[in-house]
């Protein structure tokens, strides 16, 4: 392999480049591929009251043998388990929601704020693009956290609701669907902004004046040409929102009512509350395989990103 | 000049309060001297003080910062070196690099942190601070990595060429030419993964153990309870100091680039 890389640092490979390869790769190895093969292979395993809670345990010293034991009790139970209970289904069919209607509203607030800072005078562009990072930076859980001061019962927005006279009885806001949707949009719209602000901002402007020349009204040159060539920072945009929020627990857990549960906390409490670390393990691993598609796609548009302005 | 029409700057206005009218609210009544967080008693500062008293709290705080700079160090060097493979070296097996690189940026954090627990108990490693250190370097590193490809695919080779031309030696090119380039990047880069270390939960509670309670995970378990004016008094804290520490590196690059400019045009 040595022999084969090509730096472009030099033309003899140096000990330095395989290192700054070296380091990186062997640690994303160790510490995000390998852990995944383990819990696929606590997924195939069952239940134990034991520490750890489960069986079968590959043992390496028993050689081919202790090989063989393990293959033979893996099982799959633990998928039969996911597929037939309601409660799973329901919570992995939920989140695919949840996070569908909320990449939608991300969009209708992202396209928006994104499009009004591209257009705004050069020299605020980058303030406002720190305006739209700087609560990111702040924690998410502390945002999230926010909102329960706003949401609850005798909270400021049924104070305020009451004090405009749009409703008598106090509202119920928190631990609803409502409450979800508002916390998602909300933590998420810095991560939507500024892939579609980066797409606005390249767009040649004269393709705008050549529209506008021939006579093409305003909102019509957004949608004929402005969107559709802001069509990558859209969808990379969207994708940096849908698959996160697939799996999202702290909103869910804080503002959302405790009836239907998304899948992230599905697996929190089967792991925490139940102890039951196979069928948890088993929530993962059908929870990543339906995301796989969408962030293959996510890498494409990242790589071709990158790959593209070199 | 460009101007903006009515609609943009509509658009604008209500962007950005939706984003800062939470903030503003949990600051305003973090200073409020009822406990029924709801009701305005007039201003003070007793939550403050109470949090002096809440030596849980100081530890989680302090534990916190321990881990946020110590995995950002670790992070900020395998990001920029990630980042270096990606943008300048051509070997077999990049592409999985890449993806490997990408995933942890979209993976949801439940995932990311039960695997990594269960390699923890797989070969046997006491759950504490170094668990909670290496699950968090694993996240940020992808962040660093990002940030500072975006600034090595976006800058002038030529200088690099030079030097190589010259017979400077690859490795001495980097540290001469190529990190003093990408610099802003690097400590944005570190910037970035301090603040995601400092504020992730579920990460944390999956790899923690013992004795490492941090920051997050102790306002977690008190909101889990409901509103409390001493947290929105920790919260204020927590936003001031990354407010203060992002708008002075920001100044600070800000006035750098300002001097490189007058270099170069004198």
């Amino acid at each position: 392999m040595a022999r084969r890389l090509r730096t472009d640092l030099g033309s003899t490979v140096s000990a330095g480049a395989k290192l700054f390869i070296a380091a990186p790769y062997l640690w994303l190895l160790g510490f995000f591929l390998v852990p995944f093969l383990i819990v696929l292979k606590i997924s195939l395993s069952e239940t134990a009251i034991a520490q750890p809670p489960y069986v079968p345990v590959l043992d390496l010293a028993a050689g081919f043998r202790g090989i063989r034991d393990f293959v033979a009790g893996l099982s799959f139970a633990n998928y039969i388990t996911i597929a037939g209970d309601d409660l799973y289904v329901f919570s992995y069919l939920k989140s695919l929601k949840v996070a569908a209607v909320s990449t939608a509203l991300l969009l209708l607030c992202g396209v928006p704020l994104a499009y009004a800072m591209a257009r705004a005078p050069r020299r605020a562009q980058p303030l406002l693009v720190m305006l739209v990072v700087l609560p990111f930076w702040t924690s998410f859980l502390i945002r999230v956290y926010a909102w329960i001061n706003i949401l609850q019962r005798d909270g400021l927005l049924n104070q305020a609701l009451i004090w405009l006279g749009l409703v008598d009885q106090p509202a119920t806001w928190l631990a609803t669907d409502t409450a979800v949707y508002i916390g998602l949009v909300y933590s998420y719209l810095p991560f939507m902004v500024l892939p579609l602000y980066a797409s606005f901002e390249k767009l040649d402007e004269s393709l705008l004046e050549a529209a506008a020349d021939l006579g093409c009204p305003r909102w019509k040159t957004f949608f004929v040409i402005t969107l559709p060539l802001a069509l990558r920072g859209l969808g990379a945009g969207a994708l940096l929102c849908f698959v996160p929020i697939v799996g999202e627990f702290v909103v869910p857990d804080l503002l959302g009512g405790s009836d239907a549960t998304m899948i992230g906390q599905t697996l929190w409490t089967e792991f925490f509350a139940n102890k039951d670390w196979p069928v948890a393990s088993a929530v993962a691993v059908v929870l990543v395989v339906l995301l796989i598609a969408p962030i293959a796609v996510y890498q494409h548009l990242q790589t071709s990103e990158i790959e593209g302005r070199q | 000049m460009r101007r903006l029409s009515v609609t943009n700057l509509v658009a604008l206005v209500l962007g950005l309060a939706f984003l800062y009218a939470p903030i503003a609210i949990l600051v305003v009544y973090s200073f409020n001297a009822s406990r029924l967080v709801t009701v305005w008693g007039g201003w003070s500062t007793r939550w403050y003080a109470a949090l002096i008293e809440d030596r849980a709290m100081i530890d989680a705080a302090l534990a916190s910062l321990g881990i946020a700079i110590v995995s950002a160090a670790l992070a900020t060097v395998l990001g920029t070196m990630a980042a270096m493979a990606l943008t300048r070296f051509r070997f077999r097996g990049r592409l999985p690099f890449a993806a490997m690189i990408y995933a942890p940026l979209v993976m949801p954090e439940v995932i990311t942190g039960l695997s990594l627990l269960l390699l923890f108990v797989a070969i046997d490693l006491d759950r504490g601070f170094f668990t909670v250190i290496i699950a968090h370097t694993t996240l940020t590193m992808s962040f660093v990595a990002i940030v500072v490809q975006s600034r090595l695919a976006n800058f002038d080779r030529s200088l690099e060429e030079a030097a190589m031309d010259l017979g400077c030696p690859p490795g001495r090119t980097f540290f001469a030419i190529t990190l003093p380039l990408i610099m802003p990047a690097v400590i944005a880069g570190f910037l970035l993964a301090f603040s995601l270390s400092l504020d992730d939960l579920v990460i944390a509670s999956f790899t923690t153990g013992p004795g490492a309670t941090t920051l997050p995970i102790r306002i977690y378990s008190e909101v889990r309870l409901g509103v409390k004016p001493e947290i929105n008094a920790v919260c204020t804290i927590f936003i001031a100091v990354v407010a203060g520490a992002v708008v002075t590196a920001s100044l600070i690059e800000k006035s750098r680039s300002r001097e490189r400019r007058a270099l170069l045009t004198a």
